[in-house]
């Protein structure tokens, strides 16, 4: 077993980590690490908080020494264009076939685009060191800032404008910032804090159209509104990349579709992070896709063991922040599953526990100044995953440790 | 720096607990384990300029509040992903119902 050829396509967070995690669980075999973009592996831009000019965005998520350390041979700017699955073969783009006995594909996802808007160097997505560094080097004081979509980059980086002093007006289809995965009460206390620092924020409100002028950009709304701008960032999800695996024939339903070991539809290819969607126990079974951080890395380690025939399912419970000036939302669990709210006041901050219908916790959400709710939420995910009734009454009171429930 | 410094009342940090301290233009993040022994480490984690002290400490283990890094408080030592660097661990003693800090 330990000598098996193992591919890995994509060499973000997900795809690094796997290769390394397979190194640290024994595995003696080959490891080809293929990456398209043409830079050494780089953890994703921060733009909530304004990085020195002059200082590099790029910052490697391991030394480039240490994949040769680890006998990872990494292929650096090379795209995999197709899966041969009978001679179990990935082919690249410069005509190589990489010849594998396990296949991970962590391709990742890629910004929503709004239809019918060509960029003229005005608007902008937000997922790569380019995209990063392109967007650090417009945002300039003075200039107005129009950020299409209420979620978690949107707002993110309309706070970074807000501190570089722009002018910056958030436009969201929906009726409330942060639709997706976020309790209306958090919602709610993130919108009043951007319209603190000075952000306009227009819900509700549908584009109509955008028109690219010489020096700006005009955004027809719904209700007779228009918004102007210098600059537009575009934050309105992300898509599954997920062509390489369709070509392939694999199952695909709202991403490449994984069974709870990580395996795709044909078992000697995984598929982990941002591109897979993947049966949910805390959802009930339903099948979702996790774009965060954690899930990269936990999926990517997860797969690492699973090709190494492990046949562990994934079970860990979701969990992201999201910096937004000098406060913080950490999420664990998923809020939406919950049936009722329990609110726990903290010094700098707030917590709310979401319980499934048999006192259990199924999710916990918390919004403070800089990593005030972090404790808490960790061991909140603890209680998550335990899966145990808990008293209603003792969460919500601030006197009483949390950690005592799980010694209990 | 030379000498020990002092920190806190030693009933100033809970069993199983973290408290920063901050010293000499310096941060530290001073622990008591469940069994009341206290460790000290630098008090930020060694993946990003994260303060330790707002990580949860369980048994032996601090866990960055940001990325989830963890450290064996005691030795320093870097336990999971992102962390790989070790933490620099320091001396750390109690007299009389006070904790003392030598910085390494």
């Amino acid at each position: 077993m330990t000598e098996l050829r193992i591919v890995i396509v994509g060499a973000g967070e997900c795809g690094v980590r796997a290769a390394f995690a397979l190194r640290e669980h024994g595995h003696a075999g080959p490891i080809v690490l293929v990456g398209d973009e043409p830079h050494l592996p780089y953890e994703r831009p921060p733009l909530s908080k304004p990085t020195p000019a002059g200082e590099p965005l790029h910052k490697p998520i391991v030394a480039e020494t240490r994949y040769a350390e680890a006998g990872i041979a990494f292929i650096k700017g090379v795209a995999a264009t197709s899966i041969d699955r009978h001679d179990r073969q990935v082919l690249l783009a410069d005509g190589r076939r990489v010849s594998y006995d396990r296949l991970l594909l962590a391709t990742g996802s890629r910004p929503r685009l709004l239809p019918g808007a060509t960029s003229n160097g005005r608007i902008f997505t937000l997922r790569t060191l380019e995209d990063a560094e392109a967007l650090r080097a417009r945002l300039a004081a003075g200039g107005r800032l129009a950020v299409v979509g209420g979620g978690f980059i949107g707002l993110e980086v309309a706070a970074l404008a807000r501190r570089q002093g722009m002018q910056v007006t958030v436009i969201e289809s929906g009726p409330r910032v942060l639709m997706r995965g976020v309790p209306e009460e958090i919602a709610g206390h993130i919108h009043e804090l951007h319209a603190a620092e000075g952000v306009d924020i227009l819900c509700g409100r549908e584009i109509l159209g955008i028109d690219e002028r010489t020096g700006s950009v005009a955004i027809r709304l719904s209700a007779n509104r228009q918004a102007e701008a210098d600059l537009v960032l575009v934050g309105v999800g992300s898509t599954p990349n997920v062509a390489l695996a369709e070509q392939a024939g694999l199952a695909i339903d709202n991403g490449i579709a994984v069974d709870a070991m990580l395996a795709t539809s044909d078992a000697a290819i995984f598929a982990a992070g941002d591109c897979c969607s993947f049966p949910s126990a805390l959802a009930g079974g339903r099948r979702i896709r996790l774009e965060s951080w954690r899930a990269a890395q936990e999926q990517g380690e997860l797969a690492a063991r699973n090709m190494l025939g492990a046949g562990e399912p994934y079970t860990a419970v979701p969990w992201f922040w999201s910096d937004q000036y000098d406060h913080t939302i950490q999420i664990a669990g998923l809020p939406e599953m919950g049936v009722s709210v329990v609110h726990r006041e903290l010094r700098e901050g707030f917590i709310l526990f979401h319980l499934g219908s048999t006192n259990r916790l199924v999710a916990a959400s918390g919004f403070g100044r800089d990593m005030a709710v972090a404790k808490d939420i960790r061991l909140a995910e603890r209680l998550i995953a335990s899966g145990m009734p808990l008293e209603v009454t003792r969460l919500g009171d601030p006197q009483f440790k949390l950690k005592e429930l799980l010694s209990a | 720096m030379s000498g020990w410094i002092e920190v806190c009342d030693a009933d100033d940090i809970e069993a199983e607990d973290v408290m920063r301290f901050d010293h000499g233009g310096r941060t530290f993040a001073i622990y008591r384990s469940p069994d009341d022994l206290y460790f000290a480490t630098d008090g930020q984690c060694t993946h990003e300029k994260v303060h330790l002290a707002d990580g949860l400490v369980l048994d032996d283990t601090i866990e960055c509040p940001k990325h989830n890094g963890r450290f064996n408080y005691r030795t320093g030592e870097a336990l999971r992903a992102p962390v790989c660097v070790n933490l620099q661990t320091h001396a750390v003693k109690v007299e009389a119902g006070k904790v003392y800090l030598l910085p390494a």
